[in-house]
């Protein structure tokens, strides 16, 4: 491998013992990501959903494998990036991609676009595009949990640029002093935007950043599901029990553009064959493979699986197609509580 | 417009690359100058603004950013202190607010402080965003906030000639300069001036003259007000425009002149009305044209919210040149049916273009 990110130098065997039933969840939650982002950069050319969108083609597992061990009532926030996360927490479909259309079904009443996704009831409170913003709002979440004694624990998503803004160990720093029920989920894809790690940081573990914080990290595998699920279970548990916070570095890859629905890689800034070497460990396909093989699923399962996601996408493409856009006349509410 | 006459050996680019010229040639005039920012050595090139300077110019005056704004920029304002002349460039106006606390508290008072001993030669570009859903953190017109801080100067070009020309003179200017770019106006085609040409950091320039109203418009909106004034001059109202250009240090000499003759004053803002440049451009004004004026000074800028996501939202949400051609309208007293006449005119020639889009008639030459 070319870089010294690229391998995780501790990299920690977190994978503990999932049931057949979970496997099968989690692998279904993943497909089922992969498919409406998939379906988001197919439509996305028409023209009706005129924001920016950042896909995580890619990098479900971090997301899927971390809120796998949360609870509904356990809280995120995210970025730019939210889909994965927003999906993966429970958030409402539909009113995702109503926003993403601008309509008033959308879970901003299409005042957000897609880098603002929130859904309540789901615990997904806050999606903010200013890299590095969402990550002191979680600790503020952890805060109020711990005050509120309400046993939750939240946990924050954020990327490898996100770790360069000052804001990011603020936060680290308070939620460790406080002991706070957060967990910090870092998913290093190696870049952000059109720019590599190493032009941006130095050649040394992102796991450290814990060390320097005083809280315990775990560096894993983010293409695979088990390991994140693992670790994410070892960090939360920790949290619940008041043992304060922890940091995940899940390593995993972007394939598609930074922003938009299409591949990039004639652009160059990646090395050769880089995009294909991680295209080829699909942290979908790997799970897959591995049900395959133990007879866990079978491809009729897999059918029937594909069908039914697909059939909840389309409906939420049409809804949202059908769904009408805000009145202008709400354009100036809400404007102070 | 004899103020755009068209000078010796001028030609005709888009403002984004006025902009990558202009820093081109202040790299190749001065070693000290240098470029720093995020994606300023990327494939893009921030918007085409900084392609090529890296081939050119290598890694040690290109300098690619980790995601820390405010760390950089007071990196930046240490090497100024040092003697280097850093041009920093930030992709959105929402970016450079993480840098708020090194630009405000430092930058812009280190000279001050130390009776004129030190200084802070630093250029900041920075970005506003417009259109295709950005939404509320992606396309805010804050020029307002950098305007109130003494010490530092804030210019917005509205054309590629000031593109090139405020850049230079930015960079040449011995404090720290925030040149504010408005997305679209990157796409505005227009004349620029060949080679060294920085233009001084002072006053309005004059866009068309008239003896019935006074506008005053900054960066994008002096385009849609150039619309408008054309709509108006075939129904026979004169129009004196000024872009405003440079922010501060303000100087309202010509405006405060114009307003005396025509009696009347509208601002145009690309930001929000309340608290913003208009406010500004106006209270200077009145004081010294107070017994000249016939009407009220009115302004026209962003309303009192956030900017929606949705285009159903968005474009209900930024005047464009109907809305100016209806204020300047009642201002002078047009009547009702000529200016209905005007405004549906206006309105029907964007009819076919989504407006979350640049149109196409913007991209000038100007
Ligand atoms: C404070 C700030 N600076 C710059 C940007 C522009 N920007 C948007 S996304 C992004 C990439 C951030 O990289 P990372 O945190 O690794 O997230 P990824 O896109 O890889 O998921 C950048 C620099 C921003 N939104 N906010
Ligand atoms: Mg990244």
């Amino acid at each position: 491998m070319s870089s010294p990110h690229e391998m995780a130098p501790r990299a920690t065997m977190m994978q503990t013992v999932v049931g057949p039933d979970e496997r099968l969840a989690l692998l279904t939650a993943m497909i089922r990501v992969r498919r409406i982002e998939e379906r988001i950069a197919k439509e996305y050319p028409r023209g009706q959903m005129r924001c920016p969108v950042h896909l995580s083609i890619g990098q479900e597992a971090a997301a899927v494998g971390a809120c796998a061990v949360l609870r509904r009532h356990d809280k995120i926030t995210s970025t730019h990036r939210c889909h994965a996360h927003y999906l993966a927490k429970g958030g409402d479909l539909q009113a995702m991609i109503a926003e993403l259309h601008g309509r008033a079904s959308g879970c901003c009443g299409g005042r957000g676009g897609s880098m603002h996704l929130f859904d309540d009831d789901a615990g997904v409170v806050a999606s903010v595009p200013i890299v590095g913003g969402n990550v002191p709002l979680g600790v503020g979440l952890a805060l109020a949990a711990k005050q509120r004694r309400d046993g939750s624990v939240a946990a924050v998503f954020f990327g490898d640029g996100a770790l360069e803004e000052g804001v990011v160990h603020e936060s680290a720093n308070l939620a460790a002093t406080l002991r706070l029920p957060v967990v910090f989920v870092l998913e290093n894809n190696l870049y952000s935007v059109y720019t590599r790690l190493e032009q941006r940081q130095p050649p040394r573990s992102m796991s450290r950043f814990a060390d320097a914080h005083g809280m315990p990290a775990m560096e894993i595998d983010g293409n695979d599901v088990l390991s994140v699920r693992g670790a994410m279970l070892h960090a939360v548990t920790r949290a619940r029990r008041g043992d304060g916070p922890s940091l995940l570095v899940a390593h995993t890859y972007r394939q598609l553009e930074h922003c938009g629905p299409a591949d990039d890689d004639h652009l160059g800034y990646r090395p050769a064959g880089e995009l294909s070497r991680w295209a080829a460990r699909c942290p979908i396909q790997r799970l897959c493979n591995e049900m395959l093989e133990h007879d866990e699923i079978d491809e009729s399962a897999l059918d029937t699986i594909e069908a039914t996601i697909a059939r909840e996408i389309d409906e939420a493409f049409v809804a949202a197609l059908a769904a009408p856009f805000p009145a202008a006349h709400t354009i100036a509410e809400a404007i102070h509580a | 417009m004899p103020e755009l006459a068209r000078a010796e050996g001028a030609r005709i680019t888009s403002a984004a690359d006025a902009i990558r010229e202009a820093t081109e040639l202040a790299m190749a005039q001065d070693e000290c100058v240098f470029v720093m920012g995020e994606g300023v050595t990327d494939p893009k090139g921030v918007f085409g603004t900084t392609l090529g300077l890296r081939e050119r110019f290598g890694e040690d005056r290109v300098l690619e950013m980790p995601v820390a704004e405010n760390g950089w920029t007071g990196a930046a304002i240490g090497a100024a202190l040092a003697g280097q002349r850093p041009i920093l460039v930030h992709q959105r106006v929402e970016f450079t607010l993480l840098a708020m606390e090194q630009l405000v508290n430092n930058a812009a008072k280190m000279h001050y402080v130390s009776g004129g001993k030190h200084r802070v030669p630093i250029t900041i570009r920075l970005i506003v965003g417009r259109g295709w859903g950005q939404g509320p953190a992606h396309s805010q017109s804050l020029e307002a906030l950098f305007a109130h801080v003494p010490g530092l100067k804030v210019v917005m070009p509205a054309c590629a000639r000031d593109a090139k020309g405020l850049l230079l003179g930015a960079v040449a200017d011995d404090g720290p300069v925030v040149i504010i770019e408005h997305r679209w106006v990157h796409y505005a085609q227009g004349e620029i001036d060949p080679g060294w040409a920085p233009l001084p950091l002072q006053g309005p320039r004059k866009l068309t003259s008239g003896d019935d109203v006074t506008v005053v418009a900054t960066s994008y909106m002096t385009l849609e007000c150039q619309q408008a004034v054309a709509a108006l001059a075939d129904a026979g109202v004169g129009v004196e425009l000024f872009d405003l250009r440079v922010l501060r240090p303000l100087g309202v000499e010509a405006i405060v002149q114009s307003v005396r003759k025509t009696g009347r004053l509208l601002t145009v803002d690309t930001g929000h009305a309340s608290y913003g440049i208009g406010a500004e451009v106006i209270a200077r004004t009145v004081a010294g044209a107070f017994d000249d004026l016939r009407a009220a000074p009115q302004r026209i800028g962003l309303p009192e919210h956030p900017t929606p996501s949705s285009a159903a939202l968005s474009q209900h949400y930024y005047p464009r040149s109907p809305q100016v051609a209806a204020r300047i309208a009642e201002l002078v007293g047009l009547p009702a049916g000529t200016r209905d006449a005007i405004v549906a005119r206006l309105a029907h020639s964007r009819e076919d273009q989504p407006l979350d889009i640049p149109h196409p008639s913007f991209k000038g030459p100007f």
